[in-house]
């Protein structure tokens, strides 16, 4: 049986240039980037700065404006809970939206218990908020608007620019969480008012647990409360000893991402509009999930009526995708962002996220179109909801013996 | 989390996948669970004159467990008869087919169908039982 990787957005395998750079950081040049009085501490501390280098290019920050990480989780909890405390004493507001990563919603209720208000935003039908939504919920309060530059699950992109905009108008501290924009598309501090982004470095054939925040240092200087104390590290923002074979390798992925990017763009997004366009051939009763507009190259979710997100996957065999069904868990609740989008839990339940990679091939879409196409055929064949659509029976208007 | 070989094996080639005409007298049908919860089984049964069951056959909408758990249902159903068949418990079908903890659910479901499936098919066969002469 061949065996596919769809399961990009989760995680990347390691690209070989990027272990060839991280290798003599865990031997030879062992040392700890803190130490400043001999050289196996210099030859660390130049390392990461190089790193540092090589994430601001990408971003057009200033290399000055990166803090290290252990990935985005840490980043925009960090970036949140940083700005929270930092700024109580402005305002206890905040804005994001219900469809963000948990890395965003967790610390942001988290916020809540402790008397900060939080405006959850609703995405439209296919995932996007407005800057009209964002300034209507903008009151004087507000000390922070926290919206992902992509989404996780069906890749929708936010008018971040316009949103960064409002922001500086506003006198407002914008963060995003790029975990899936980041070195997949164009994105630039500058030019869309962003002033704290998280970064992690396994989405982009980097190694796991170790990502950046940048922190803007120039209109305006964004302060952060630090969540970590210790010894400093990181301008105080974030202390302790430093992953430096990680962080080369965050670096070494970042630019390797870059550099790559126009080509891989096009060949990536070919590969997924030739899986799109192998579905919709063979298969009635699919929908293409997320705004097709302003979607990262990479994703592609689609609902299957009438079959089981769980199953899908199982008849996929040795495709990796993922599902937005969650049948696994104690409370069969479907992916809640699908839910935010407006979409009923049946469909959700329907749901499969592919997304693709660097390291995905032709005849891997095309062995995946064909295996979908067959195990969606097969599971129509005995389910009780396709007999019934075919009898032309609403399905909405069932009395179902919930469980 | 790796599915059982038993659970493959229905899965890839489920035993008794179809439908039989809901409005015969002989043949009872239950439906349980909803398409909001991830999971609906039909299940449906036909008798002989002394209550046996002498066909099943179901179809599911929901994960790899709900399709094998209803598939083993059919096939331990036949041949039955429906008071046997009210004794088959889904701690069965958990144990046959090595289901998770997180699974049980789907073996639950498949015992609710095949006693909604006889029930069904008692109460035709009392409403189509000759009035008793008062
Ligand atoms: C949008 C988004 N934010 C945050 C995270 C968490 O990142 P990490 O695994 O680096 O903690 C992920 C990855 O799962 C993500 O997709």
């Amino acid at each position: 049986m061949r065996s596919v990787y769809l399961d990009n957005n989760a995680t990347t395998p390691v690209d070989p240039r990027v272990l060839e750079a991280m290798l003599p950081y865990f031997r030879e040049n062992f040392g700890n980037a803190a130490s400043r009085n001999h050289r196996f501490g210099w030859i660390a501390e130049e390392a990461v700065d190089k790193a540092r280098e090589q994430v601001a290019r990408v971003i057009n920050a200033n290399s000055k404006e990166i803090i290290w990480t252990s990935g985005s989780t840490e980043g925009n909890n960090t970036a949140i809970l940083g700005v929270a405390r930092m700024y109580a004493d402005k305002g206890k507001h905040i804005i994001t939206c219900k469809i963000e990563h948990k890395a965003v919603i967790d610390p942001c209720k988290f916020l809540e218990s402790e008397g900060y208000e939080v405006t959850w935003l609703d995405p439209d039908d296919k995932g996007r908020v407005t800057v009209d939504q964002v300034r209507e919920a903008m009151r004087d309060d507000t000390i922070l608007v926290s919206l992902m530059f992509a989404n996780n699950e069906i890749g929708t992109i936010h008018p971040i620019a316009e949103i960064g905009a409002l922001c500086k108008e506003r006198d407002v501290i914008f963060h995003t969480d790029a975990t899936q924009a980041f070195g997949k598309v164009p994105i630039d501090v500058e030019a869309m008012g962003i002033d704290l982004l998280s970064m992690s470095a396994h989405k982009i054939y980097g190694p796991k647990g170790v990502g950046a925040l940048y922190v803007r240092r120039k209109k305006p200087r964004v302060r952060l409360q630090p969540i970590i104390h210790g010894g400093g590290h990181e301008r105080g923002m974030r202390s302790g000893t430093l992953n430096v074979p990680g962080i080369v390798g965050c670096g070494a992925a970042a630019e390797t991402a870059m550099k790559e990017m126009p080509t891989e763009n096009v060949r990536i997004g070919g590969l997924r509009d030739r899986l799109w366009a192998g579905l919709s051939e063979h298969l009635t009763d699919i929908h293409r999930n997320g705004d097709p507009q302003h979607c990262l190259p990479n994703t592609l979710n689609v609902s299957f009526l009438y079959v089981e997100g769980e199953s899908l996957m199982m008849g996929f065999g040795d495709i990796a995708v993922s599902s937005g069904s969650a049948c696994t868990s104690a409370s069969l609740e479907p992916s809640y962002v699908l839910k935010g989008l407006g979409m009923g839990d049946d469909i959700a339940h329907s749901s499969i996220r592919f997304s693709l990679g660097r390291f995905t091939t032709k005849e891997d879409i095309d062995y995946t179109i064909e295996q979908a196409v067959k195990t969606v055929n097969h599971l129509r064949e005995m389910s009780p909801l396709y007999e019934m659509a075919q009898q032309g029976i609403d399905l909405s208007k069932v009395e179902w013996q919930r469980h | 989390m790796a599915y059982s070989d038993k659970i493959v094996d229905h899965f890839q080639h489920p035993r008794n996948v179809g439908s039989m005409d809901a409005n015969l007298n002989n043949v009872g049908t239950g439906i349980v669970g909803a398409p909001e919860c991830g999971d609906v089984m039909k299940l449906q049964i036909k008798v002989d004159d002394e209550d046996r069951i002498v066909d099943a056959k179901f179809k599911t909408f929901g994960c790899g467990s709900a399709i094998a758990s209803s598939s083993l249902a059919t096939e331990w159903v036949k041949g039955r008869t429906l008071d046997e068949a009210l004794e088959l418990k889904n701690t069965d079908i958990v144990t046959e087919l090595a289901l998770p903890p997180v699974k049980i659910h789907c073996s639950v479901l498949a015992e609710d169908a095949v006693r909604a499936a006889i029930a069904d098919v008692k109460k035709k066969k009392e409403q189509a039982a000759p009035a008793v002469a008062s």
